[in-house]
């Protein structure tokens, strides 16, 4: 039973993939878009499925063996899929929120020329998502790791004729390449140091004492597996693919640029709890760089204009939070920000795409403004999706970032120079977010020209129902304290769900400080929002007056710190010019000029022997008579012996 | 006699076609004739035992008693699948000149069969000197392909190859007459027999550049390490690929650059495993070198043959590092990626073969936006790209895996190098696609039509045979290797004292005259 499931589960999608992939020509998008949905939504009912199977076993694990891929000595990976709580949470929202970025599209999509292509590319993306989750063992999860990576590059690049859309999605691939090759090396030190590479057996066999230092297996293992994810989830140094990402169309944008595929490295890590918690430097590392990510990317976010970049900067600094969690041992929290980041951000995707399709294309908030009358179902979800990340109680994102900023302060392995990374960019969010709001939703119409309408009920309904779960999803993960006051004490479902799989940090805390803590984000959001408002709206001369003052610094934050710059200059473009003097200077003139220069050797000995040979007959005798004397004195002095 | 049979029938069935006429019916006929062979193969794979290591389906006739020479072939899981390989190109590459090549049909097509001929009977050998002389032969018929249907400056690629790949073998020549007298000194007899060779114990004094068994473990590696081709050796290969037909550049990276890598499993390690061991860690490194120098020489090629070509260096980079890892993993990995790289490096070249045959130039900046007019031609190409940068279920991945996983196991050092020839090798190839199928059509697209660009049932059908190969050996490569797991497991695990017989001959004189020897002792 459960193997017909997951085979349901996994082949539907290549079985959408395959048709539409085969009449990739056909231009209705009608049809492409019902096979492409409906295999989704078979995909989702099977996840539904498979949760309750997997809520029934007795061990809420469910193992199901397809074949052996690869058996060579002590080496066997398979191709086997677990379903247990973590994956079944993932395959709930892949598939869930697939299935309604699938509807979306087809609204979204009508005008396109080749539609089949699209959604046969979507789906091919849902089965490698699925195996990246169902993955047994970290060959298996390398497979999807990659697959979703090329379904990345195909859909950035959908609209290729553009040479900037296919540079974007080459940079992607690329990019994501430098993180796998890492990835690759972490797989192979624990290979090495435990001789297997299925989750389940490394989790088990990791030694109780955490290692101390660099230098051991597990530290150096886990560091190479978190530069894989720091490609994949777009974290420093390698997020600048990410940005660009937003060339591809906007559910895209919103499935895997948001809810699932950059998730994987945070998924990854969760997976392997036992492990990166034997590495606590390793930890360190993924909290800090999780941290600067929130902060850094979150500022970018703040000068943004194209209202897709301030959604990508967002999504950066989300998954910043994301690992910062992860790094101070919040892995259930991390996860949890994960669900609900999956169902704000992708409803914010999906907002910005009925907003783009009704605008005609037009990205510059500068263009939009007072949006609230004409789109009203587009503007009271998305307002659903603010509230939720700027961390307002009680939407979803307020309980899971709130739980991220307590755990940052109060955790072993957390530091108040976290937790103040944290609540700064939590600040930042309320203001970008805000200022998004005001230009987009509330400000003055800009324009008039444009007949911008609400869009039609393919788009709205996937709105309407993230806009639901981005309400409510909260509720699944109330963290201790409130439920304490709360009448019935409602338990953590989602905390519990996972605390059969994951490593789960008891920590022992004042509940005062909790409260403090979580007033005082609250607080900090509530004005951040509340200034961005009255710069935006009111508009009082604050922000002028502040990019007027540290000017060098908005610049710089405005270009993105040059970092995309500074790549092509530092590497990009040294790496080419090697390359060219590698081929004209070594590989021409030097390597192959030794080549020539010996054959040109031969050549001359041949002609220095060739003069003997002149014809003249005096000097043949004289040579005879030269031998014959040689040979002589050889033998009479009696050398030859 | 299945053995000979697969060797000599392409030879029996080229000397048939010179009594053919026309042009149609020599292609039609050695069509027909390539299907039939890769059936006799498929037949030799039935009846091949995947149990055993030993030497299968034997064939001993004696040929210069004297010196020990003998007509001696015999398969094991080392060669089988080449042999498998090189019979499955033979109908695509018949399929895929079809019309390209206008000019003396006959004599291509004997070329293509005596290629044939050499190249099984190399791999098939198992007497030094039949080894010798096949691996020279080959050569000639490639020497032809390239030197009569090649490009402009022909004549000085096909010199430069043939001279090039001649002069390593002649060191290899020298070696294989000192191992023929030291098994006379050895067993009593004088013998060719590369089993014997697996018998003796050859001085070996580590540091020691001048110890008998560290000369003959060069010489033989030069030889080998040219036709690889391993940097710094690489540089006829470019120009031999430019300047080659498309049957010629597929069948030359397809196969005959596996005549080098095979030269090392088959006789490198096993006869000289010490010196082999001492100096892995100069193999190892020259085959990073090789992954990295031709992978950012790849990146910035202006032809996109060239291009193709300076990947085959990086590519066989790789099974180099994975040979001398010498572990099973990477041993297993590198006789897949040799497959591997047949079918993706071969698919490549069949395909840049099509763009060339209907634009006449392999220049990257002309082109632009073909996605657009050749769509199925673009999926096809992709899928490609996809197979040689080793994206998982294609089979370049397996390949690539495997090796990375023996070369980390040998050295972590070599294996942190390598790995960044998967960064690169994503990057000259995903430029390439960009700059050939996306963004604004170029020069030569623009003025062209859909129609223009259309592949024909043919091509068609030589790609797909293919694509079918690489989704095959990437999602099923079990079905692969359990052929070769048992062989490649004993190189790894003995080959200090690495000794093979002959099926049902556990006894046979090899082992005969070690016990004989020890007696007298």
């Amino acid at each position: 039973m459960e193997k017909t499931l997951l085979s349901i589960l996994l082949l539907t999608p290549v079985i959408g993939f395959l048709i539409n992939g085969i009449r990739f020509r056909s231009k209705n998008i009608k049809v492409a878009g019902s096979i492409g949905t409906g295999a989704a939504l078979i995909s989702f009912i099977c996840s539904v499925a498979l949760f309750f199977k997997v809520k029934a076993a007795p061990d809420h694990m469910v193992l199901v063996k397809f074949f052996d891929w690869i058996n060579i000595g002590s080496l066997n990976i398979a191709a086997e899929f677990l379903v247990d709580p973590i994956s079944s949470i993932m395959i709930l929202i892949i598939t869930g929120v697939g299935t309604l970025i699938h509807l979306f599209s087809i609204g979204y999509m009508d005008h396109d020329e080749r539609p089949a292509k699209y959604f046969s590319y979507l789906n091919f993306f849902l089965f490698n998502m699925l195996v990246l989750v169902l993955a047994s063992s970290l060959p298996l999860m390398f497979v999807g790791w990659e697959g979703v990576g090329l379904c990345s590059y195909l859909l950035i690049g959908f609209w290729f004729t553009d040479k900037e859309k296919a540079a974007a999605g080459m940079k992607a691939f690329i990019t994501n390449r430098i993180g796998d090759a890492g990835f690759l090396l972490g797989m192979f030190m624990l290979f090495y140091t435990f001789g297997t590479l299925s989750f389940g057996e490394l989790n088990e066999m990791m030694p109780a004492i955490p290692e101390i230092g660099w230098a051991g297996p597990v530290t150096l293992a886990c560091l190479f597996l978190f530069i894989g994810a720091t490609g994949k989830s777009a974290q420093i140094p390698l997020y600048v693919w990410l940005p660009d990402a937003m060339a591809g169309p906007t559910p895209v944008s919103a499935l895997i640029h948001a809810a699932t595929m950059v998730t994987a490295g945070i998924y990854m890590i969760v997976r392997m709890s036992p492990v990166f918690m034997v590495a606590p430097n390793v930890m360190m590392v993924i909290a800090t760089i999780g941290g600067l990510t929130a902060v850094l990317a979150a500022a970018v976010g703040l000068t943004q204009w194209d209202i897709k970049k301030v959604l990508a900067y967002s999504t950066v600094s989300q998954l910043g939070y994301m690992f910062l969690a992860v790094g101070t041992g919040a892995f259930i929290p991390g996860f949890f920000h994960l669900m609900t980041h999956a169902f704000f951000k992708a409803l914010m995707f999906l907002g910005a795409g009925s907003i783009i399709h009704a605008m005609h294309h037009e990205q510059d908030m500068r263009k939009m403004g007072g949006l609230k009358k004409k789109m009203p179902i587009t503007y009271w979800t998305f307002m659903f999706g603010w509230l939720a990340i700027i961390g307002m109680p009680p939407f979803a994102g307020f309980f899971s970032k709130d739980e991220i900023l307590w755990l940052a302060w109060a955790s072993p392995l957390g530091s108040k120079w976290l937790w103040a990374l944290g609540m700064i960019g939590a600040a930042m969010t309320a203001f970008y977010m805000t200022r998004l709001m005001c230009l987009v939703f509330w400000g003055e119409e800009t324009r008039s020209d444009h007949k911008v309408k609400e869009s039609g009920l393919t788009m709205t309904f996937p709105l309407m129902v993230l806009g639901f779960l981005s309400a409510t999803a909260g509720f699944l993960g109330i963290p201790h304290v409130i439920s304490a006051v709360l009448p019935g004490h409602p338990p953590n479902i989602l905390g519990d769900w996972l605390g059969h799989t994951v490593v789960h940090l008891d920590i022992h805390g004042s509940a005062i400080t909790e409260w403090l803590l979580m007033g005082w984000s609250v607080t900090v959001a509530g004005a951040s929002a509340l200034l961005a408002y009255y710069c935006y709206i009111k508009k009082i001369t604050f922000v002028d007056k502040f990019t007027e003052q540290f000017k060098p610094l908005h610049q710089l934050v405005e270009k993105k710190y040059l970092v995309d710059e500074l790549y092509q200059a530092k590497i990009i473009t040294p790496l080419i010019g090697v390359s060219k003097i590698l081929w004209s200077d070594i590989d021409v003139s030097f390597v192959d000029k030794c080549t020539h220069l010996l054959s040109r050797f031969a050549v001359s000995c041949g002609k220095g022997f060739r003069s003997f040979q002149n014809g003249n007959m005096q000097t043949y005798a004289f040579y005879m008579l030269l031998g014959s004397a040689v040979t002589l004195f050889y033998i009479m002095t009696g050398m030859g012996k | 006699m299945t053995l000979s049979a697969i060797i000599f029938t392409p030879l029996i069935f080229g000397a048939l076609l010179c009594f053919l006429k026309s042009d149609k019916s020599i292609k039609v006929s050695t069509f027909i004739f390539s299907i039939v062979h890769f059936l006799l193969c498929l037949f030799m794979l039935s009846n091949f035992d995947k149990t055993t290591i030993d030497i299968q389906m034997a064939e001993k006739i004696s040929w210069l008693p004297s010196m020990g020479i003998s007509y001696f072939v015999g398969i094991d899981g080392l060669s089988v699948w080449l042999v498998m390989l090189t019979s499955f190109m033979l109908p695509l590459v018949v399929l895929g000149s079809w019309n390209s090549i206008t000019k003396k049909t006959k004599v291509f097509h004997l070329c293509l069969l005596g290629l044939q001929t050499t190249m099984i009977g190399t791999f098939l050998a198992l007497d030094a000197i039949l080894f010798y002389t096949f691996f020279e032969l080959s050569l000639i018929p490639m020497y032809f392909l390239i030197g009569i249907w090649g490009g402009k400056n022909k004549l000085y690629a096909a010199m430069k190859f043939f001279i090039y790949t001649m002069a390593g073998s002649v060191f290899m020549l020298l070696g294989i007459i000192a191992l023929i007298f030291m098994t006379k000194s050895n067993g009593g007899v004088m013998s060719a027999s590369i089993l014997d060779f697996y018998a003796l114990d050859i001085p070996f004094v580590a540091g020691s550049y001048f110890s008998t068994q560290t000369l003959l473990f060069f010489g033989f590696c030069l030889a080998f390490a040219i036709k690889v081709p391993l940097f710094p050796l690489h540089t006829w290969l470019p120009d031999a690929h430019v300047q080659a037909p498309t049957s010629g550049s597929v069948i030359l990276a397809g196969v005959m650059l596996k005549m080098g890598t095979y030269g090392f499993l088959r006789l490198v390690l096993p006869v000289f495993p010490e010196a082999a061991e001492y100096w892995s860690w100069l193999f190892l490194y020259l085959g990073v070198m090789g992954i990295i120098y031709g992978a950012l020489v790849a990146m910035v090629q202006t032809d996109i043959k060239k291009l193709v070509a300076y990947s085959s260096v990086s590519h066989m980079g790789y099974v180099v590092i994975g040979i001398f890892s010498l572990n099973t993993f990477g041993l297993t990995g590198s006789l897949y990626q040799m497959l591997c790289h047949g079918i993706s490096t071969g698919a490549l070249f069949f395909l840049v073969g099509m763009l060339y045959d209907r634009t006449h130039s392999r220049e990257i900046t002309k082109y632009g936006g073909l996605a657009v007019k050749a769509p199925i031609y673009a999926i096809a190409f992709v899928i490609v790209t996809m197979s040689s940068i080793a994206v998982p279920m294609t089979n370049g991945f397996v390949g690539e895996f495997l090796i990375l996983l023996g070369t980390f196991g040998a050295s972590k050092v070599a294996a942190g190098f390598a790995v960044l020839g998967v960064i690169l090798g994503a990057a000259y190839m995903l430029w390439l696609v960009k700059r050939v199928f996306f963004g604004p059509e170029g020069e030569l697209v623009a003025s062209k039509d859909e129609a223009f660009f259309k592949l024909t049932i043919k091509e068609k059908l030589v790609l797909a045979p293919l694509i079918v190969m690489i989704f095959w050996m990437g999602i099923f490569p079990n079905h692969f290797i359990s052929y070769s797991e048992a062989s490649l497991n004993h190189l790894s695990k003995n080959m200090s004292n690495y000794e093979l017989n002959i099926v049902g001959q556990a006894n046979g004189p090899e082992v005969n005259s070690n016990n004989s020897q020890g007696e007298s002792k």
